[in-house]
């Protein structure tokens, strides 16, 4: 069985974002790295597969930047097997992405048995990629999982939707499976992991060899910039019990012609 | 000359760090409080590799250097100084075994550690000899086939979960420091009594008691080296656990300078963070200069070490310097929060309580000025 995690790499929750001068994308030399948290559901998905499956092989891939390759790395101390890195300095649009990570799977020459990814990135927020990919390999897929089950040949897997609920999808391999939050714990990648993770194979491609190029590009970013301040929030003083009609009524005027909430 | 560390070093660092932030930090407060031994965040730092540090790669350990470790508990320090304590104390117990010991030493009692968790005791300090640890009064008699030990530790660390002991003694105190040895002693020896867990100011979250033993029968083949040799075994025992020691008051220190950076822009005063005021500004400046000399000193003294040249002067500087400046650091740390610090709702309190041990463990500030002294003026 061939598991297949596709792994971002993302700023670390608590980096300051600066916008470049020229606003054409962000600061990135001072830029701690991480795996995107919600791939992290996703390796460990696929490390927990593979513990009741020893013959499933997992294969890492993330296309960017070759500079810090801190998530590869990463996964593989947690226990994947080999990597690919899909090398690109450019900030590419979901599409091409989705593109580069199937010719990358094809590329490796084993055949894809389940693809996981997180449900989202949390740089850009976009939640495409997992979809578009999908689409490129006609194959079934379901996001926002937090309940993953091998039965037989087929996968059961569990979405959470709105109220709480949860549904319930049954599908067959290959698919596409994107992870949330609560679907696992993903475990610490141990130090003799890191040891070890040192002698797993990484391959290195470059966007020509997974035929992607400029003119797959569907979005064009024009500018990056830091959302406006938000203004101080407004005190009421209603300390005085004889005042506190009043501002209450203010108050909830203000919620109404001003912040638009009720 | 090169001042950074190789890329896995810096892995090391970064799951160190996210396990102290993940596993250590939101108990440090409650278990300090509590006075609650660690063993969750003990066992799950020893299936991560942080724990025993020393065993090399043939005896089944990691292989780390010492730079390795200092890194690693730099890291743990950082999320709590009292449970590293308990962390680091399996350490300091197994090096005289890594030092000193037969290659059937270290299989029989060095492999099972990182076989399965385990824990262990370093008992060398007396209720009447701490400083003058040449001075120790525990008997070790030759019983013909076996050794017999009589007398009584104290400020034992960890010694209320021990599988393991290592235990100096002397065989004639007459001999002074050539007299003293150096026992493996296995934690269910019949005669061995534990004391009551010390109610200490920090470090809390650490077991520390005497151990009195009374007639305990350890077998010959126990004993680290020959008779007389476990002042020599000691003494290059510290010099291994004293980076260590230094870099987990460097890791507290950290802290106490990260945590008064974030208050100091969050607090105001006369209508200002009181980062702004100038008094405050060069508080945190005399912290940073002291974390950063403290950790080139903390790291220089664990790569002399690696290298192997002899780094008994430079482990002590790093030793006093990282605790002296910890202390200084954690003090200032309370008077930047000002009454805050002095709450239990804060964490820069606990943290001055536990900067205070590490003046004094592993030798006083005091005693490695001797040692600085003796070294520099031979
Ligand atoms: C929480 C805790 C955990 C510990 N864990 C362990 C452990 O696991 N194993 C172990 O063996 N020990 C352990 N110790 C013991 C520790 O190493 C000793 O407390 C320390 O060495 C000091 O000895 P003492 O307490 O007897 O103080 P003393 O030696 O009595 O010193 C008292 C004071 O006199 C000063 N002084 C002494 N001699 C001189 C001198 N010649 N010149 C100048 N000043 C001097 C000292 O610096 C100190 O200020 C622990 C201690 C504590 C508090």
């Amino acid at each position: 069985m061939n598991i297949f995690v596709c792994v971002k790499q993302v700023p670390d929750t608590e980096t300051k974002i600066t916008p470049t001068g020229d606003g054409s994308f962000i600061e990135t030399a001072s830029i701690k790295w991480i795996m995107n948290p919600y791939d992290e559901f996703a390796v460990e998905q696929a490390l927990l597969i593979k513990q009741s499956n020893p013959a499933a092989n997992v294969t890492v891939v993330r296309v960017g930047p070759t500079k810090d390759t801190e998530a590869l790395r990463t996964a593989m101390a947690m226990g994947a097997d080999d990597a690919i890195l899909v090398e690109t300095n450019e900030n590419l649009d979901s599409y091409s992405i989705a593109k580069a990570l199937k010719g990358a799977i094809a590329k490796s020459g084993k055949t894809a048995d389940i693809i996981l990814t997180g449900k989202q990135a949390i740089d850009d927020d976009a939640l495409q990629v997992p979809q578009v990919l999908a689409e490129m390999l006609n194959l079934p897929s379901v996001s926002v999982i937090v309940g993953f089950e091998v039965s037989g040949n087929a996968i059961k897997v569990k979405r959470e939707i709105e109220g709480g609920a949860l549904e319930v999808y049954e599908l067959g391999t290959p698919c596409v499976i994107a992870c949330n939050k609560g679907l696992n714990t993903p475990r610490y990648a141990s130090l003799p992991g890191i040891m070890k993770a040192k002698k797993k194979p990484m391959t290195q491609l470059s966007l020509t060899d997974v035929g992607v190029s400029d003119s797959d590009r569907r979005v064009k970013y024009s500018q990056f910039r830091l959302p406006p301040e938000k203004p101080p929030g407004k005190k009421f003083e209603a300390t005085d019990p004889a005042k506190q009609n009043d501002v209450v009524s203010q108050v909830v005027g203000l919620l109404r012609t001003e912040a638009k909430v009720i | 000359m090169d001042f950074s560390l190789t890329t896995e070093q810096r892995e090391i660092r970064e799951l160190a760090n996210k396990f102290a932030k993940n596993e250590m930090i939101p108990y440090a407060q409650e278990y300090d409080e509590r006075g609650t031994f660690p063993i969750d965040q003990f066992k799950k730092a020893w299936e991560l590799g942080f724990i025993n540090t020393c065993i090399p790669s043939e005896f089944g350990g990691s292989g780390f250097s010492s730079v390795d470790s200092v890194v690693i508990s730099e890291a743990l320090a950082y999320g709590c100084m009292g449970m590293n304590t308990a962390f680091m104390a399996n350490d300091l117990a197994l090096l005289p075994i890594v030092i000193g010991g037969t290659t059937e030493q270290k299989k029989k009692y060095l492999t099972p550690f990182t076989q399965e968790f385990k824990i262990a005791s370093f008992c060398l300090t007396e209720p009447g000899n701490g400083s003058d640890a040449g001075g120790i009064k525990t008997i070790i008699k030759d019983g013909g086939d076996h050794w017999i030990i009589n007398g009584s530790k104290m400020w034992i660390t960890n010694a209320g979960y021990a599988d393991l002991f290592v235990v100096y003694g002397t065989i004639d105190p007459a001999l002074k420091h050539k007299g003293i040895s150096a026992l493996i002693v296995e934690a269910k020896s019949e005669g061995i009594e534990l004391g009551k867990k010390e109610d200490k100011m920090g470090h809390r979250s650490s077991d520390t008691r005497g151990v009195r033993f009374n007639n305990v029968k350890v077998p010959k083949e126990n004993m680290i080296g020959k008779p007389g040799d476990g002042w020599g075994i000691a003494m290059s025992t510290l010099d291994h656990s004293r980076p260590l020691v230094a870099s987990s008051a460097l890791g507290g220190a950290q802290r106490a300078l990260d945590l008064s950076i974030q208050y100091s822009k969050e607090r105001n005063q006369f209508g200002v963070p009181i980062a702004k005021h100038q008094a405050i500004q060069f508080m945190i400046a005399e912290m940073g200069m002291k974390v950063e000399a403290a950790r080139l000193l903390t790291y220089k003294a664990a790569w002399l070490c690696d290298q192997g040249i002899r780094n008994t002067e430079v482990a002590s500087y790093a030793k006093a310097f990282a605790s002296d400046s910890c202390m200084q650091i954690t003090t200032d740390a309370v008077q930047i929060y000002g009454g805050y610090g002095y709450s239990k709702e804060y964490p820069v309190e606990k943290l001055m309580r536990d900067a205070k041990l590490i003046q004094i463990y592993e030798g006083t500030s005091q005693i490695q000025r001797l040692v600085m002294a003796r070294e520099l003026i031979k």
